[in-house]
């Protein structure tokens, strides 16, 4: 039994023309247990910045609260928000601190950055970052998610076929995956406006 | 741990003869195979004997079978429902060797969650429309809570004359018909903007 599958996760990014979409499942369980349908892996550092943390859902809390804590010393520094690639490294660099005893989190990063250019990246426990064009992965659902993803993703999608393209792959990979599912969270990011939306999916 | 869901319409309650049902916990190829095995079984029976094999027999003819292969590692979970000489049966048989008759049982990764609804909502003299769907409601509340159970929600009934099968409904949209989900009230809607 590993760690990072104790409470089950789903987590997807993809890039989309001048915009972004993330998502993820909204299960919290023990192992098969369910616990909670309501829990939230995907946070905004900014208006423009969001990370999502895939594995252990008390570690995602906590290494959330550290990630808002070291952005507003930034903020109060520098006047400004932090670039998508600079709050990367600092995930990386905040994750190889604990290199011994990492937190059992997978991240995925999005944001909008120089220009509402779209960024998107994850990274492992440990902090080693992978950048990508089109979309990248987390959690258990992660294999199935791969699957919808290549066959899914077409470049330069407009923000209402991303948020379409990204629906139908988490929904499709949850439902094929024990540990995950229990209903979707969407963000879409565009230079101009954030929405969120709540998915229905199967509850079994 | 955790694992990959292969199919949502599988049927896990499985037709032994027009009389007797039996139901599939834990592998589902020893499951099938020992149902179908013992299915043979029930008609040589028949053949033999010019009458139906009773509940018990049946179940017994298959704890027995399963307990010959004790620790050889078949994973088998079972109730055998049916309608003998004697009236309606249920025997709980598992590849450990045990069988148990009984009036209500639930079995599976999913069945402590289904206990609890069947007991808070158990009567004697529960009409057949209330068993159906008590038996139906405890399995939706098991495939909610439970990460490994899901699908469908078959639900039978036996009689004298044998089975009839009442239901089999799709889990994901027995859910929302328990519990619709209220349409979200809209907070904005944007429009065009004129252009001067």
């Amino acid at each position: 039994m590993s760690i990072f599958e104790y409470n089950g996760s789903a987590l997807v990014a993809m890039v989309g023309k001048n915009c972004f979409a993330i998502a993820s499942d909204r299960r919290l369980g023990v192992q098969l247990q369910t616990i909670a349908t309501d829990f939230q892996r995907i946070f905004k550092i900014h208006d423009k910045l969001f990370v999502g943390l895939s594995g252990l859902g008390s570690d995602a809390q906590t290494l959330y609260q550290r990630l808002v804590f070291r952005h507003k010393l930034y903020q109060l520094r520098e006047e400004r928000d932090m670039k998508p690639e600079t709050f990367a490294s600092l995930v990386s660099a905040m994750l190889y601190e604990k290199r011994f005893g990492p937190y059992f989190v997978q991240p995925v990063i999005a944001g909008l950055g120089e220009d509402d250019k779209p960024f998107i990246c994850t990274m492992d426990s440990i902090g080693a970052k992978e950048l990508a064009k089109d979309f990248v992965v987390a959690g258990t659902a992660s294999e199935s998610l791969y699957g919808a993803c290549e066959s899914m993703f077409k470049p330069d999608m407009d923000h209402e076929e991303l948020f379409e393209t990204i629906s139908q792959a988490l929904v499709s990979s949850i439902d094929r995956d024990c540990l995950s599912g229990w209903g979707g969270h969407v963000y879409i990011v565009t230079p101009t406006e954030v929405t969120e939306r709540i998915l229905k999916g199967r509850m079994d | 741990m955790g694992g990959y869901i292969s199919s949502q319409s599988v049927k896990k309650i499985i037709e032994i003869n027009p009389y007797m049902l039996g139901t599939m916990a834990g592998g589902a190829a020893d499951c099938q195979f020992w149902h179908r095995n013992l299915g043979i079984k029930c008609r040589l029976h028949e053949l033999a004997n010019k009458r139906r094999i009773s509940v018990t027999g049946a179940s017994k003819l298959l704890a027995n079978i399963l307990y010959s292969y004790r620790g050889m590692g078949l994973s088998v979970g079972t109730m055998i429902a049916g309608w003998d000489e004697k009236g309606p049966g249920l025997y709980y048989v598992d590849s450990e060797g045990g069988r148990l008759k009984g009036t209500k049982f639930s079995v599976g990764s999913g069945s402590p969650y289904a206990y609890g609804v069947l007991d808070s909502g158990y009567k004697y003299d529960l009409t057949i429309d209330e068993a159906a769907e008590l038996a139906r409601r405890a399995i939706y509340h098991a495939t909610f809570r439970d990460g490994a159970s899901g699908g469908v929600a078959s639900v039978y009934h036996v009689g004298p004359n044998g089975w009839t099968k009442l239901s089999g409904d799709d889990v994901g949209e027995l859910h929302y018909s328990y519990y619709p989900v209220e349409p979200a009230v809209v907070e904005q809607e944007m429009t065009e903007a004129v252009v001067a």
